[in-house]
């Protein structure tokens, strides 16, 4: 069950913040009110009146518009045709006939009225995912709603974007509309709620308002008094162990990602990639795991080339790798957590050999591994699917930190995992640097980038911008993660 | 605006990397030289001296175009290599499309004259035959346009046709009537539509799977039903009527296109308007559109509002009338009774018209009328010409052009990104 | 694939329940096996009512039902049931005719004739169902299991009466030259799908049918036609590379055991080498393989050669077994229904063997009803095609039989990805 009992009102003309962290049950909660799943209990009313929502159609009729944590576009349609599907203009009667000119002039319509500039014939797949949203926010306005649901909306902004989208929200809110902003993240909640609902576990804990403190809202939040400060000693930066030069890369549909990268990471310190997600940071790290074809430049791993080696290789080379997709790279759901422990030495001992299994063997390390890494499951031999996101996540940190490393690679090592799960990875990346590895952190939360870096990295549109100290802050950041360089300067120690 | 400005790295240029040699007109470039030089190289000296005629009628007679077969050979041969270097070099890069069609008719040409010369090839006949062999083709094509746009795979236009072709001979036999035979074939063609769209939509199950299974299971019954109906007394089951050929006055008198074209069945007709009425539907209309949002992403198409399973469900539906009138071609046009399993992969055939020609009306019309005079060809060059060259190998071209499409050696072939995903919320 | 299938299904956490009330829960929440027996009832159901129908003089009856129902009722069980009753005698065992061993007056071979032409029909489902399903537990839908056979045929065919080697070493040769054609087979659309992610399931149909139009071709030819024939017919496979059987009129041959060996393997692979471990990772999720280093191209193209050696196995057993020639119908449907009885074993080594066992008891029942009552054995496929169609929709099984919903596994469902 994902929620249990859950009550929440919102009036009309109000910003309210549905607050909550990772798996707490809130994009279930908006997905009933949106008719996407169907409540096994409760009631839902529109202006006092009794509504069930069977789809979406329903939730569309009764003025309820959603933009949704993962896009609802179809990337190969131009903007317009998204914007028009499901409420199209038509000529001809039956025959159905799309009338394209009316809904361009439509889509143009809502973007210039409330100042959200988007380009009708743009194809979607195409636009930065500030823009792809932008488009989502014109579709939902389009349709005339009277609640507007935004399900985490800001995970893919600069901070500067975060603020804008924040003052646009603002303004819907004051032309009498209401807005429902679901977000983990309580700088938000505070800068642009009237009311905030905290639910924790599936469950509504308490209700707030702007002026609480953060620390109030978070230990509402977690259950707990949570301190999201990691502490960690000053780095001792050593010899250099992952060097990267003039990097070339890709992506899937042959899009230039990575444009000239050079890096460096030292033993014993976290190197820090901040950006916007899309800005080549996935296509950089696959890169270097040997998982994607490079297109010019080289790579080393304390001077031994890996451009061009097997991906096997690399990971025995002494390289750990936590992929930023954990249920697509990560894990295999349906293995069990034993298998999983062992996706990647499952044929080297004592695990295996080249033709056969040990079983034994697999069983006693997991049973072994469980226990380190405080995995919580009822036993090794259970599908992984059947963990929490958290859990899950640790699996993936246990097998990547069982092998001797000499580098670490985190690409967004907390996404939708639990505070307590976050704190425990935080822990072992620090636990790992300390001991003399060298990390390579990639996060689009910037929040986790200056808990963990002890230098920052910004990417842009495949390349590296600046380099910059821990204490570097975060207006500069967010400027340079909007791609405007000038006022940062390098920070070359 | 939440749009920052960005100018100061908008104009970054980007860092030069080597481009790849090998990319893709240089690989079909690559492609048509390996053809033209095996023309030149194979055809060339095989072909005999004689006169190849081609002429524009359905027999030996009449105005004719005649090349000496080893001179029409070479000739075409060389056109085509010359047609691959340009590609390889890289010259006028706009043409390339059409030096890429040009190439392969050449080839197709220096064939010919190889195997025709001191023979001739009656043109009109071979393009009539290549309508007839394309019909069922293009309307099995078009079933699996309809339920692939929208998200549902059908591995069973085989089935639809084997049922269309055997409810056509039973219906029509038994109302003694042509058009009562079609609607028949229609409706046995929804039948095995309906059992997959139930069976995929609404119990999930594999989209692959079932059309396999629906294959085998459209073979069993109608061979069975024939066994035990139709061999016992094919006078009152098995004897349609067969569906007469219409000219059209004044049109079918045109030369060469008017015989093909306007003097012709109707099924022919539906067929072709079904091509221009599907294409401009699916891009000019709220229900393509639509269609399309569901065979590319579902959930999004679901969250404004569209219904998923019942537009899936529509145009699989659709679909299988389509390719049971496909099937009313064998038992209606093509002989005058129905046989066991007498479709003989022709149902796999239109699937690979429908790779070949990426999901498109006019791109699925385009791999039919080939894959069609495919068939003619080898038709008419074993039974009319004695070739040398087995009719089996020139057969087996569908097929194998299809491997070569989906290889992406001619370029990308890509299915709606949610083709065959059954689509269930949460 | 599902969590079903993966090595060890997960410990219930719960307290134990009593034994009985374990049972009674199991099959009244339509475990697969319930599944099964009900989809083979439903397939046996439909079955009967399309022999009625296309029965004449049964239908006459029916034309004057509301007068003198008792006729119609009557002659239309009594066709039934003649038909199903030889399905049983012709498959497993027929009363009389052991009863006439017992007496003296019969002969054993024809006590166990039923149970031997249903092995004999077994035999290649076993090995085109396990290279079915071994492709599919490791993500790919191999629909060119008809294809590999031809070509597992031709060259097991070829081997068998082109060269002249001795006892024993003929057959070994002959066996091994259709599993390598049949591996060759399966390679290309591996190959092509590693390197260029064409979709196998376009790929090996097509390649299908260039098989069984190489073989047409190829069986017309001077040094493999029978000389003696004009007709589309080889020569006769020579007697040292025949597999051996058990004395006539019984067919049963070594096939049988070879296939039990191969469940065994198969099973092995899957199960407990590093190359199963490696193609259940791929088959349910690439990326995360690709991401642990696992090759997925390697994968997917030695799996290939794994499920075409097979299917090319089933090939040549029916040549070297059954047929004893080539002819353009030499693998039958062998291909196809291997994937039925894939679907129908879920996948699994000895689920497929079992199936198998069916589908040949199906067949060799099937021969005896055509024979004794008439009824078509296109009947055979009808069944053959529906029981698949109600195992692979449990959901439709339970509904049928309002059966408590419960987390059965559905089958193919999640290797729905599209081209």
């Amino acid at each position: 069950m994902a929620n249990d009992h859950i009550d929440i009102t919102v009036e009309p003309g109000e910003v309210h913040a549905l607050l909550g962290e990772n798996g707490a049950g809130k994009s279930t909660l908006m997905n009933q009110l949106y008719g996407l799943l169907q409540p096994d209990e409760g009631e839902i009313l529109v202006d006092g009146e009794v509504r069930t929502f069977r789809s979406p159609r329903d939730a569309i009729a009764a003025g309820i518009g959603m933009v949704h944590q993962h896009f609802m576009l179809v990337p190969v349609f131009t903007v317009a045709e998204n914007i028009a599907l499901g409420a199209e203009e038509t000529r001809g009667g039956p025959l159905g006939w799309l009338d394209r000119r009316r809904n361009r002039r439509d889509v143009l319509e809502t973007s210039t009225k409330y100042g959200l500039p988007i380009d009708p014939d743009a194809l979607v797949e195409n636009l930065p995912v500030g823009a792809q949203q932008r488009v989502e926010i014109v579709k939902a306005l389009t349709r005339e709603v009277d609640l507007l649901i935004l399900d985490e909306p800001t995970a893919v902004l600069t901070p500067q974007e975060t603020d804008e989208l924040l003052r646009v929200l603002r303004a819907l809110a004051e032309t009498g509309k209401s807005i429902v902003f679901i977000t983990h993240k309580l700088r938000e909640v505070k800068a642009i709620a009237d009311r905030i609902t905290v639910i924790r576990r599936g469950r509504t804990v308490g209700t707030a308002t702007p002026d609480t403190s953060e620390d109030e809202l978070a230990a509402l939040m977690v259950g707990r008094d949570v301190s999201l400060e990691v502490t960690k000693k000053p780095a001792t930066p050593a010899h250099e162990v992952l060097k990267v030069t003039g990097l070339v890369v890709d992506d899937d549909r042959g899009v230039r990602a990575v444009d000239g990268v050079d890096l460096v990471v030292r033993s014993g310190e976290v190197l820090g990639i901040a950006g916007v997600q899309g800005n080549g940071q996935t296509e950089l790290v696959e890169a270097i795991m040997g998982l994607r074809e490079i297109r010019a430049g080289r790579m080393e791993l304390e001077g031994q080339n890996l451009t061009g080696m097997s991906t096997k290789k690399i990971l025995r080379a002494g390289v750990g790798y936590v992929p930023e997709d954990r249920s697509l790279d990560g894990v295999v759901r349906e293995f069990s957590v034993a298998e999983n422990l062992v996706l990647d030495m499952y044929d080297s001992a004592p695990y295996g050999n080249a033709w056969r299994l040990d079983p034994k063997a697999i069983g006693s390390s997991a049973a072994q591994r469980v226990e380190q890494f405080d995995i919580r499951t009822g036993s090794t031999d259970s599908a992984v699917s059947t963990l929490s996101g958290g859990n899950q996540q640790k699996v993936v940190v246990a097998r990547e930190m069982s092998r001797p490393l000499r580098l670490l690679i985190a690409s967004q090592p907390t996404r939708g995992v639990d505070v307590g799960s976050i704190e425990f990875i935080h822990n072992q990346v620090v636990h790992e640097r300390d001991i003399g590895t060298a990390v390579l952190v990639v996060s689009s939360e910037l929040e986790e980038i200056y808990s963990l870096a002890d230098r920052i990295a910004v990417m842009y549109r495949g390349r590296i911008l600046a380099i910059v100290a821990p204490d570097t802050p975060s207006e500069e950041i967010g400027l340079l993660m909007a791609g405007v360089t000038g006022t940062a300067g390098e920070d070359e120690k | 605006m939440i749009h920052v400005s960005t100018a100061t790295a908008e104009d970054l240029t980007e860092v030069s990397a080597p481009e790849r040699f090998w990319n893709r007109p240089r690989r079909l470039g690559a492609g048509v030289v390996i053809i033209g030089l095996l023309a030149i190289c194979l055809f060339g000296p095989l072909a005999s001296s004689k006169t190849a005629r081609f002429t524009l009628s359905e027999d030996s007679g009449g105005a004719a175009l005649s090349i000496n077969g080893d001179v029409g050979a070479y000739l075409f041969g060389a056109i085509t290599v010359v047609l691959g270097v340009l590609m390889l070099a890289g010259v006028a890069k706009r043409w390339h499309t059409a030096f890429l069609v040009i190439g392969i008719v050449t080839f197709v040409f220096s064939f010919l004259c190889w195997q025709v010369a001191g023979n001739f090839l009656p043109v009109v006949s071979i393009a009539d035959g290549t309508f007839d062999f394309a019909l069922p083709l293009i309307l099995g094509a078009l079933a699996g346009v309809l339920g692939e746009r929208s998200g549902v795979v059908n591995v069973a236009i085989e089935g639809q046709f084997l049922m269309g072709a055997f409810a056509a001979a039973l219906v029509g036999t038994l109302a003694t009537s042509v058009w009562a035979g079609l609607i028949g074939a229609v409706l046995g063609g929804v039948l095995i539509a309906a059992l997959l769209a139930v069976l995929a939509i609404r119990f999930l199950v594999d989209q692959v799977v079932v059309g396999i299974v629906l294959n085998l299971l459209a073979l069993g019954i109608t061979g069975f039903l024939y066994e035990r109906l139709m061999q016992p007394d094919s006078a009152k089951y098995n004897q349609p009527p067969h569906m007469p050929t219409w000219s059209i006055p004044g049109l079918s008198n045109i030369p060469v296109i008017g015989p093909v074209l306007f003097r012709a069945t109707l099924l022919l007709w539906i067929a072709l308007i079904l091509v221009f009425v599907i294409h401009f539907a699916l891009r000019r209309t709220r229900w393509g559109l639509r269609t399309r949002a569901v065979g590319e992403h579902p959930t999004a198409a679901d969250t404004v509002g569209v219904r998923v399973r019942g537009l899936r469900y529509t145009n699989v539906l659709i679909g299988g009338a389509i390719a049971g009138a496909g099937g009313a071609y064998f038992t209606l046009m093509a002989t005058s009774a129905f046989n066991k399993n007498m479709t003989g992969g022709a149902g796999f055939i239109a699937l690979a018209a429908l790779i070949f020609g990426r999901w498109t009306p006019f791109g699925a019309l385009g791999a039919a009328l080939f894959f069609g005079f495919t068939q003619q060809l080898a038709y008419y060059l074993s039974a009319g010409v004695g070739s040398s060259v087995p009719n089996q190998f020139l057969n087996m071209l569908p097929y194998l052009a299809t491997i070569v499409a989906v290889a992406g050696l001619v370029g990308r072939v890509r299915a709606p990104a949610a083709d065959g995903v059954p689509y269930t919320k949460s | 694939m599902t969590t079903e299938e993966v090595e060890a299904p997960p410990a219930p956490e719960k307290k134990p329940d009593s034994f009985v009330t374990l049972f009674l829960r199991n099959l009244w929440s339509a475990n697969t096996v319930t599944v099964t027996i009900l989809s083979i009832f439903l397939a046996l159901v439909i079955g009967a009512v399309l022999i009625v129908v296309s029965d004449s003089e049964v239908l006459s009856q029916f034309g004057y039902f509301t007068s003198r129902p008792g006729d119609a009722l009557n002659s239309s069980w009594a066709l039934i049931s003649h038909a199903y009753a030889d399905l049983f005698k012709g498959a497993i065992f027929d009363p009389a005719s052991v009863q006439a061993w017992i007496n003296g007056t019969g002969t054993w071979q024809a006590a166990f004739n039923p149970i031997s032409e249903t092995l004999t029909y077994a035999a290649p489902l076993v090995f085109t169902g396990l290279s079915v399903a071994i492709a599919f537990r490791g993500g790919l839908f191999n629909i060119g299991g008809q294809g590999q056979s031809i070509i597992g045929a031709i060259c097991g065919g070829v081997a068998g009466f082109a060269i002249s080697l001795p006892v024993g070493l003929h057959l070994i040769v002959a066996i091994v030259a259709g599993a390598v054609g049949g591996a060759l087979w399966g390679f290309l659309p591996g190959f092509l799908k590693a390197r260029t992610g064409a979709h196998e399931v376009i790929t090996t149909i097509m390649l299908n049918y260039v098989a069984l139009l190489f073989l047409s071709w190829l069986i017309l030819q001077s040094g493999i036609q029978d000389p003696n024939r004009t007709d589309a017919i080889s020569k006769t496979i020579g007697h040292n590379a025949q597999l051996p059987a058990l004395p006539a009129p019984l067919r049963v041959h070594l096939g049988i055991v070879l296939a039990v060996l191969a469940t065994a393997g198969v099973a092995w692979i899957i199960n407990r080498s590093s190359f199963g471990f490696e193609l259940r990772a791929v088959g349910v999720n690439p990326p995360a393989a690709k991401t642990a280093g696992m090759s997925v191209a390697k994968t997917y193209t030695l799996l290939m050669v794994v499920a075409g050696a097979l299917a090319g196995l089933g090939g040549a057993t029916q040549v070297l077994g059954t047929a004893d020639r080539l002819t353009a119908q030499v693998a039958g449907q062998i291909g196809f229904n291997g994937l039925l009885v894939a679907l129908l074993g879920r996948n699994r080594p000895w689920g497929t063997l079992f199936a198998a066992i069916l589908y040949g008891a199906l067949s060799a029942g099937g021969n005896l009803m055509q024979v004794d009552v008439g009824v078509s054995l296109e009947l055979v496929t009808v069944l053959q095609a529906l029981i698949v169609i109600f195992i692979a929709a449990p959901a439709l099984v339970k509904a049928i039989f309002q059966l408590r919903a419960a987390r059965s596994a559905r089958l193919g469902a999640s290797m729905a990805k599209g081209w």
